[in-house]
């Protein structure tokens, strides 16, 4: 058997990972990415504890998350695809009418 | 090295290559590939787990799904190669410290609380995919009726947001 802990080190990384790409990536499409990412990372850690604790909770949750992830995934990309349209760029760069 | 710790390090090492990946390419495209990468080893890493219809969920809402929705955006948008731009002052020298503080709080929590956490149950003593349909249907039941629901609200906001105004 794999020790839980080492599913939830694999966790911590990948959220990690999807934080650093959420910061440093311009191109909106790819932050998207990321957040799909970091969720990925913490379902990983809602099995893992499932498995640990010997419960199907945490399995719900995750169908709870995947099924969440998708409908923001759909409205997601209906948002990029307006900001694409309207400010003629994917970088997020562009996307600056907010700021000072 | 027992054969299942060997099959987690070949999954984990996947799912890392592929997020590093993500980060390093410079075209939306093979971004969305390396998240492909990382959500299939994922799905090995839930079977491994004995999860199977978590591993199956995983593989056609995720890997089939969402990600033919995000390349079909990438190829509707024409997206190229990202643009550079000099990064400011403060994401240089603030963000990097700070995302590597984030990793290292994250990292200390789970090695203080390894005493804390139970030994992972023995293989089989999960009936896995029974159990979650008997919990998901009478527990949350009133829950997975309101998902329905969010999808439905989902549908219609995706619709009025990408028409053409006319």
């Amino acid at each position: 058997m794999v020790p839980t802990n080492y599913y939830l080190i694999l966790s911590a990384i990948l959220f990690g990972l999807g934080v650093l790409a959420f910061v440093f990536k311009r191109n909106i499409i790819t932050i998207f990415m990321a957040i799909e990412l970091m969720l990925n990372a913490v379902n990983l850690a809602f099995v893992a504890f499932s498995q640990a604790l010997a419960q199907s909770d945490g399995e719900v949750f995750v169908l709870f998350v995947i099924v969440v992830a998708a409908a923001e995934a759909a409205v997601g990309l209906g948002i990029i695809i307006l900001t694409a349209r309207n400010r003629r760029s994917l970088n997020v760069e562009r996307v600056d009418l907010l700021k000072l | 090295m027992s054969g299942v710790l060997l099959i987690f390090f070949v999954l984990a090492a996947l799912a890392v290559f592929g997020a590093v990946s993500l980060i390093l390419q410079s075209h939306p495209i093979h971004s969305a590939l390396s998240l492909i990468l990382v959500m299939v080893s994922l799905a090995g890493l839930y079977l491994l787990m004995g999860a199977e219809f978590v591993a199956a969920v995983q593989i056609i809402v995720y890997a089939g799904a969402v990600m033919v929705l995000f390349i079909f955006v990438i190829m509707l948008l024409n997206a190229g190669v990202e643009e550079r731009t000099n990064f400011s002052k403060l994401a240089t020298f603030g963000g990097i410290p700070l995302g590597l503080a984030l990793g290292g709080i994250i990292a200390a929590a789970v090695a203080r609380s390894s005493g804390h956490l139970p030994p992972p149950a023995a293989s089989g003593a999960m009936s896995s995919t029974k159990q979650l349909s008997m919990q998901l249907f009478s527990t949350f039941v009133y829950p997975f009726e309101l998902t329905s629901f969010l999808i439905l609200v989902a549908i219609l906001g995706a619709i009025v947001l990408a028409q053409r105004e006319n």
